[in-house]
């Protein structure tokens, strides 16, 4: 009987609903696990003195500062972006929403690089949505339960992520190495343009991962004469560890209709230029 | 059985197995989850030597598909591995019962191995991703926290007056 749950379970997706059922009722379970973990962090947060608590304040908001600041850099960017992919007639927007969730603290298997969050498909969550938090891609959802879900980080071993670098747009993937804090980039020749400090974003081919966010910094480049590929490991951008707080990101790249009304006089612009009708 | 404390047993049973699912899955620190023992296994190892009549392999099986979706496993991969150790601690009561503390934990060390090598089975077919040394850490530490959940198990047993 097991065996033939298990060979279903593996092949097919019918499973699901029976999944989903006893899910909810080991949940609470699940949060008592998570309980004394939450405690401590709640009590360390609580017990933090005064003045340490003013200099974060101060600390933040000249993040913060800093920050509105570039943001309103960026806003222009976007629209000079948008404007020269007119020119292009590629143009395609990443319309992006996001969703956060917080980290149970339960360890499923030691072996693997899987973390629980406490948002399930009742927020809408499905499967291969990328998860980021504040510094780059942490991973992605494998299994959606109705009151959590499961996430696979980029260092599993089994896990492999489309990147580029960032510096000349030399497209590679990355894969897990199963230790925590190390990518693996098999597939770079000897002679590839990428050194140390490099930093990788994700390529967005595949269509898996939203393009252009952070995922890791090589930190070792090792040519090997006697191989075909040479041996390259990068370090995460995220804080895998630490993080408490993850953003799920919805992400579908619908193309910008062509001359929209913003960009609308530079593309006039630009055919009036480039065919001279008779 | 119309046993009065039949029910009362199967209370206990549950109360204990939710604290193990707990355990199994409460995250201290990364050394500490990766020494993390079977705690459900050892539980059901008690309970299935202690009360063979009543606990046996559908319970385990049952068990351990609750545990599948727990840990996040392919259905059935735990409830066959617990039904199996089940298997053989009913049919082993007897001798468990009369064998001191050392031997039982002898016993206890083969179920884990078993467990563990059916995981290993079901990791390797699925992904082929190789496991690193750390995976077989619990078996060893299983065999240190058996003697406690014994002692423990026993004690409430003995407080709580059941059979």
């Amino acid at each position: 009987m097991s065996l033939s749950l298990l060979i279903a379970d593996y092949r097919g997706t019918k499973l699901h609903a029976l999944r989903s059922l006893l899910s909810v009722t080991l949940y609470p379970l699940q949060s008592l696990a998570s309980l004394p973990v939450d405690f401590y962090q709640s009590l360390s947060t609580t017990m933090i003195s005064f003045v340490e608590l003013q200099k974060e304040n101060q600390r933040l908001k000249e993040t913060q500062l800093i920050n509105d600041a570039r943001l309103l850099k960026l806003a222009a960017l976007e629209k000079e972006n948008i404007r020269l992919r007119v020119l292009l007639e590629n143009s395609f927007q990443l319309g992006e929403q996001v969703l956060v969730a917080e980290l149970l603290s339960v360890k499923l298997a030691p072996y693997e690089h899987t973390v629980v969050v406490n948002k399930g498909s009742r927020f809408g969550i499905h499967t291969q949505q990328p998860v980021l938090d504040a510094n780059g891609i942490v991973g992605q959802v494998i299994r959606v339960l109705p009151n959590s879900a499961e996430v696979m980080l980029i260092t599993d071993p089994g896990h492999a992520i489309p990147v580029e670098v960032n510096r000349n747009g030399l497209r590679t993937i990355a894969f897990g190495s199963g230790q925590s804090n190390r990518l693996h980039l098999p597939f770079l020749a000897n002679n590839a343009d990428i050194v140390p400090g490099d930093l990788l974003v994700t390529s967005g081919l595949g269509g898996g991962f939203p393009a252009g966010y952070p995922v890791a910094v090589v930190d070792k480049f090792e040519a090997r004469p006697d191989k075909s590929f040479a041996t390259i490991y990068a370090t995460p951008k995220a804080q895998l560890e630490t993080s408490r707080e993850f953003l799920i990101v919805w992400s579908d790249s619908t193309p910008v209709e062509l001359g929209n009304q913003q960009s609308a006089p530079v593309a006039v612009d630009h055919s009036g230029k480039a065919h001279v009708q008779p | 059985m119309s046993n009065p404390n039949s029910s009362l047993v199967f209370v206990y049973f549950m109360a204990t197995i939710a604290v193990a699912m707990i355990l199994r899955v409460m995250s201290v620190s990364p050394i500490l989850d990766q020494l993390n023992p079977d705690w459900i296994a050892l539980v059901l190892v008690y309970w299935t030597m202690a009360f063979p009549e009543r606990f046996g392999v559908f319970t385990a099986c049952f068990v351990g598909l609750l545990t599948d979706v727990l840990t996040g496993r392919l259905l059935g991969q735990y409830a066959l591995i617990y039904s199996l150790i089940a298997y053989f601690s009913v049919k082993e009561h007897r001798r468990l019962r009369q064998f001191p503390l050392l031997q039982q934990s002898l016993f206890v060390f083969y179920f884990l191995l078993l467990a563990k090598i059916i995981v290993f089975g079901m990791e390797s077919l699925q992904a082929g991703n190789r496991l690193s040394l750390s995976f077989w850490y619990p078996v060893f530490s299983g065999i240190l926290a058996w003697p406690v959940v014994f002692w423990l198990l026993r004690y409430l047993r003995v407080v709580a007056r059941l059979a």
